[in-house]
């Protein structure tokens, strides 16, 4: 996992250790945007066929359109010209919506992000100070309990478990609203595109609730594996923290036990928790597709299984690339945080 | 998810005990007796599906139509936990719905772990240009979220259960790419490959004869959860009409097939996923007890 | 309204703020899904017709409300030619397009607009005929091309249309989306300042309803127009809230969050009826679900056995177990709501024995092996081919025929049934125009039955064809109900298909909302609609 550098060469290595990280960024996007160009054009289906439904289209009109959306030249050159337009921001236009796929995205991933994040910040929430507790409380019934609860967490199938919160906390209790991001009845300008922060500044008194009460079940949802991984890892690398001779030593010297838990232990034991976090973030936009269908969330992961069900090529090829390249993004980000906290916290120890 | 276990696991290349500790130490870990429990009556009722079914799981009773569960006004014990909506019966398609799970998780494992063996082994052995080829090109696959690339894959392939296996399958090697090369480097510098390659053992010799031998425990662990992860995203596939197709009475399908009755027919929705919960839960409480068991160095 | 407790728990009372909002009334629509854009033209679902055609556009004639029959629109009055060549449209006068956040019209609706519409559909040099799509769905698939000789302008209040063959049913061809009419002002202006596609984005029409807002996959926001010349409608403003999943829709009619949903899933059907806060629109649409059998592949090229298949399949099972409810027996090809459905024709009655004797007779005492496909999607004639394969796959068993399900991606599927590849395929259609040569020329006439034609049972039968040729050039409708008539019988006799059924449209309304009407058609409107 870790190589560790003498303090001295810290820097200089911490540098060189970015830098190579970031050259690897143009290789991967040219490898994300090939993955995508080539799997998106080896789905079958002819585009201008699903267009046409039951009527059909004359075999003329038919390779009209298949010159006009330029799905007649050869590979290599569709995908030269797709990168050229991608360079310049260009992901084509919707067979469907003919409006741009880059302006479509740009619409629907402030939503995608706002689900995931609340979805993440429930599970940091919830998880840390469960982890917590249950690694202090070893073998307590607390302990176990959490075990128990987030390894069933762990193996949801999310789109039933979606389904039965709906079945209970709105149908039953009518609790919570069934779908989408605010009641109707609202009318919030899209200023960020994130309904929570756009409610919150707008005239209308009850729309930041409406927001809020729409967003808990899908948050819940989407939330509940990365809840119990982070139960899980917080626990284990607790209790292999609380194992080290320091926080002994800090013990015996007569620290208060809440002390040493919090600043001592757990500044430690999190170094493993961020990493996860981290890299949960792309798996976060998997679970995301899955809650928003059942939810109508109105997100780039709907939209991308809407997009395959119709044959919308460019739309499935800009998706997919995009979310390959924010979640490198992300993984780098992830990859540098934890090369400057790591060696730090080392460090100070 | 396999994220997570593939850290763990790369991070302790210990070598595995003998079998027999192994067992010990999973024996007194009850949850993972639990699991291992579970397991064994899925595969007996996958394997005396036939025999123990009341009714044909495809069989068609029109006189019948959405009855349910024996308990509830309505229903009766002919059906004993209701129809679904063209009348076949609950519980036989619950039972033969192991059969599709257990041979969802089998089929992904084998041609993962094999896949992912072989291309690991090559990248860790061989490194320079070809090593950095091949991880270049994991990474860049592990960018995309695993779900996504699933329903890309099936959408070439065609939906069908076979096919979502098959893209179920590649979104899982690289993690045992990543894994075997691991291990593989963690080895290659030890003595006894050293020894061996002094005493002049072809390259095919010391790949899978001396080294991979001693990189099974990882590799067994992430075959266990993997298992489980399977038969989930395979069920998500199904759920998204991108799986099995009718009339396979796999769990993923029926629940989607399910879904419009959520609010009139509460069994045809609860009791598929049930089923899978289950079924995953056994085989992750196995896998963790596995990995305690074989990894000395996380067990506390 | 019921309260979300979350939203009380937060000490913001949601109902408040409705109550309030209420006072401007509005209606929120739950609807199916997002339009694909707001130009009628190029669009090819029922979802996006609603959400522009319907609310925002006129046409020169419409579709009388809940009916197919023609009314006046934006014409006032019409001539025909006796030769059926040269329609005449005398327009309707002080129209006024409406007014948006970038658009000020000066001047009221006149031929010019309409000569717009279509030669932007028609001319390639038309400066917008590229713009967002270039692909005019309807108007080609309407035949239009083929149809329409020239469009002139005789005065500001006068349209000419020039056919070059006489064709009945090009008036209703005028009623549909796609001759929605557009400003030219509107479009001239866009196109001075550069950006013409706004003209598709932020739509201009005569329609009762103006458009305010639309977030993709949320919500699409209407206020009324009004200065619409059939009256502003009487509610204030029209929400369509999106949202794909059926028993999502319900559950939002239940707790107040929609006035109006359509298309419930069938299982909901009978709990919303016994609810007294609801109201249930059902009306047997404009369309037709069937399992054509290829009349040029055996066993199918024998009128016997494609009898006997009639006999084999339980037709109530199926629209019990599958329609619950949303659909209707089909026993000719067009809808009993549609004007020539004979009523005299006789169904084939469920008789196994019957139909194990007529194959034996047939020559096919054991039965024989046929593949059965079924769509993969659900379509509004169809809620689930699915099921439905697998319910007539255990029928046929019961007489010797073992069936095999095939099926492929939706639009693969079309194209193969074309190809003339299966031996039974389940097939459907819509109406477009309400008119029956709309079903009976073109699903089932020799025009289409070479293969690539859109006669999936690939049957041309002499005398069926020509009846229906005959009533396509007669303008007298006395005279084409009669021809039509006598068609639906040989189509009986002949059975090419095993007509399934007519899938009934369904939306439920919440009490206080009056005036609603279901259109034959599958478009749901709301400017007579009101709220109490």
């Amino acid at each position: 996992m870790a190589q560790v550098a003498p303090p001295a060469d810290c820097k200089k290595q911490m540098l060189r250790f970015i830098f190579t990280r970031l050259t690897l960024i143009i290789p991967t996007f040219i490898g994300i945007t090939l993955l995508a160009f080539l799997l998106v054009h080896s789905v079958p289906g002819d585009p201008i066929e699903v267009m046409a439904g039951e009527r059909g289209v004359s075999a003329a009109r038919h390779a009209q359109l298949l010159h006009d959306y330029g799905f007649d030249r050869p590979l290599y050159i569709q995908y030269l010209v797709y990168i050229e337009h991608v360079v310049s921001g260009d992901l084509g236009l919707s067979l469907i919506t003919h409006s741009p796929v880059i302006e479509e995205f740009r619409q629907l991933f402030p939503a995608t992000i706002e689900l995931s994040l609340s979805a993440m910040l429930f599970a940091i929430l919830l998880g840390l100070p469960a982890g917590i507790i249950a690694a202090v409380r070893r073998n307590s019934i607390f302990d176990h309990g959490v075990m128990g609860v987030s390894l069933t967490g762990y193996s949801m199938p999310i789109f039933w478990w979606g389904l039965l919160l709906i079945i209970f906390f709105s149908n039953t209790l009518d609790w919570t609203p069934v779908s989408g991001r605010i009641g109707a009845e609202y009318d919030v300008e899209p200023v960020t595109g994130f309904l929570l922060i756009d409610s919150l500044f707008s005239d209308d008194e009850g729309a930041f609730a409406s927001a809020v009460s729409h967003l808990i079940l899908p948050m819940v949802v989407l939330g509940t594996i990365p809840l119990a991984v982070i139960a899980r890892m917080t626990r284990s690398s607790m209790l292999e923290v609380l194992g080290e001779d320091y926080i002994r030593t800090a013990r015996a010297k007569g620290l208060a036990p809440i002390w040493v838990i919090c600043v001592h232990a757990l500044r430690n034991a999190l170094i493993p928790v961020v990493t996860v976090i981290g890299l949960y973030i792309g798996s976060l936009f998997a679970g995301a597709i899955l809650t928003e269908t059942i939810f109508s969330w109105p997100g780039v992961g709907k939209w991308l299984v809407e997009a395959i069900n119709r044959r919308d090529y460019p739309v499935l090829q800009g998706g997919v690339m995009l979310i390959g390249t924010v979640v490198m993004i992300v993984n780098l980000t992830v990859d540098v945080l934890y090369g400057f906290i790591n060696p730090r916290i080392r460090h100070t120890r | 998810m396999a994220t997570e276990t593939e850290r763990l696991v790369s991070s302790s290349p210990t070598p595995p005990g003998p079998i027999r500790e192994t067992w010990r130490y999973f024996r007194q870990n009850p949850g993972a007796v639990g699991g291992l429990i579970t397991i064994g009556i899925i595969i007996l009722l996958a394997i005396l599906a036939d025999a123990i079914s009341p009714h044909s799981p495809v069989a068609i009773h029109d006189d019948a139509f959405l009855r349910p569960p024996f308990w509830e006004e309505g229903g009766s014990l002919t059906y004993i936990l209701g129809t679904d909506a063209i009348g076949r019966d609950m519980l036989s398609r619950l039972i033969h719905g192991t059969r599709y799970s257990l041979l969802i998780g089998s089929v992904v494992v084998t041609i993962s772990l094999i896949g992912g063996v072989v291309v690991g082994l090559i990248a860790g052995f061989f490194r320079g240009a070809t090593e950095i080829l091949i991880m270049r090109f994991m990474d860049i696959v592990l960018t995309m979220p695993g779900l996504l690339l699933a329903i890309v894959i099936v959408a070439i392939l065609g939906p069908g259960i076979i096919n979502a296996v098959i893209s179920v399958a590649i979104v899982y090697l690289p993690f045992f790419v990543r894994v075997t090369r691991a291990a593989v480097i963690g080895e290659l510098v030890k003595d006894y490959v050293t020894a061996s390659r002094v005493n002049g053992a072809s390259t095919a010799r010391l790949m899978f004869l001396t080294i991979l031998p001693n990189c099974l425990a990882p590799l067994i662990v992430q075959a266990t959860l993997s298992f489980s992860a399977a038969i989930l995203d395979a069920a998500a596939l199904g759920f998204l009409g991108l799986g099995a197709q009718a009339p396979t009475p796999e769990w993923g399908t029926m629940l989607a097939d399910a879904r419009e009755f959520v609010l009139r027919a509460w069994w045809v929705v609860t009791l598929p996923g049930l089923a899978i919960l289950i079924t995953v839960l056994a085989f992750n409480l196995m896998g963790d007890g596995l990995r305690d068991a074989l990894d000395p160095r996380l067990k506390r | 309204m019921k309260r979300h407790l979350l939203a009380a728990g937060l000490g913001l009372a949601a109902a408040v703020a409705f109550a309030t909002g209420g006072e401007a009334k509005t209606l929120v629509y739950c609807s199916e899904g997002s339009p694909e854009n707001f130009y009628p033209a190029i669009n090819t679902t029922g979802t996006s017709f609603d959400a522009s055609a319907r609310q925002i556009y006129n046409r020169l004639v419409e579709f009388k409300t809940g009916t197919t029959e023609i009314e006046p629109g934006l014409a006032q009055s019409w001539d025909i030619s006796t030769d059926g060549l040269t329609y005449t449209f005398h327009l309707r006068k002080g129209v006024k397009w409406q007014t948006t956040k970038n658009f000020k019209p000066t001047h009221d609706f006149d031929a010019d607009d309409v000569i717009f519409s279509f030669d932007r559909q028609a001319n390639k040099d038309n400066p917008y005929f590229k713009v967002t799509s270039d692909n005019h769905t309807y108007y080609n698939d309407m035949d239009m091309p083929k149809i329409v000789k020239s469009i002139d302008k005789v005065d500001a209040g006068t349209v000419r249309f020039v056919l070059n063959v006489p064709n009945a049913p090009f008036l209703a061809n005028m009623a549909m989306d796609f001759a929605s009419i557009s400003s030219k002002e509107y479009a001239d202006v866009m196109m001075k300042a550069g950006t013409p596609e706004k003209v598709d984005q932020e739509p201009v029409g005569t329609g009762p309803f103006v458009l305010e807002s639309y977030q993709k996959d949320a919500v699409i926001r209407y206020k009324a127009n009004p200065t619409y010349w059939h009256g502003r409608p009487k509610i204030d403003a029209l929400v369509f809230a999106i949202t794909p999943d059926a028993s999502v829709r319900f559950a939002k009619l239940k707790s107040g969050e929609c006035n109006v949903m359509p298309y419930p899933a069938p299982a909901d059907i009978p709990a919303m009826k016994s609810d007294p806060r609801f109201k249930v629109f059902e009306q047997a649409g404009l369309n037709i679900a069937y399992l054509a059998f290829n009349t040029t592949k055996k066993p199918y090229d024998d009128k016997r056995v494609r009898q006997a298949m009639n006999m084999a399949i339980n037709k109530k099972a199926i629209i019990d177990a599958v329609y619950l409810g949303t659909g209707i027996p089909a026993k000719n090809p067009i809808p009993p709501s549609m004007w020539s459905y004979n009523d005299q024709v006789k169904d084939y009655p469920y008789d196994p024995a019957q139909a194990k004797k007529m194959l034996a007779d047939a020559g096919y005492p054991n039965g024989f092996e046929t593949d059965l496909w079924y769509m993969p999607v659900q379509r509004p004639y169809n809620p689930n081919a699915k099921r439905i394969a697998e319910l007539m796959q255990a029928d046929l068993a019961k007489v010797g025929v073992t069936a095999k399900l095939t099926t492929f991606e939706w639009g693969e599927y079309r194209k193969r049934i074309q190809a003339g590849e299966p031996m039974a395929a389940q097939f459907g259609w819509t109406g477009d125009n309400g008119d029956p040569d709309n079903f009976l020329f073109t699903l089932l006439g020799c025009a289409a039955a070479p293969v690539g034609g859109g006669n999936a049972a690939r049957w041309c039968y002499k005398p069926f064809d020509d009846l229906v040729v005959q009533a396509q050039q007669t303008s007298d409708i006395k005279k084409r109900t009669e021809l039509y008539k006598q068609a639906q019988v040989i189509f009986k006799e002949e059975a090419p298909w095993y007509t399934i059924a007519h899938g009934v449209q369904t939306a439920a309304v919440s009490k206080n909302v009056e005036g609603f009407k279901l259109s034959p058609l599958g478009y749901h409107v709301f400017d007579e609609v009101s709220l109490k």
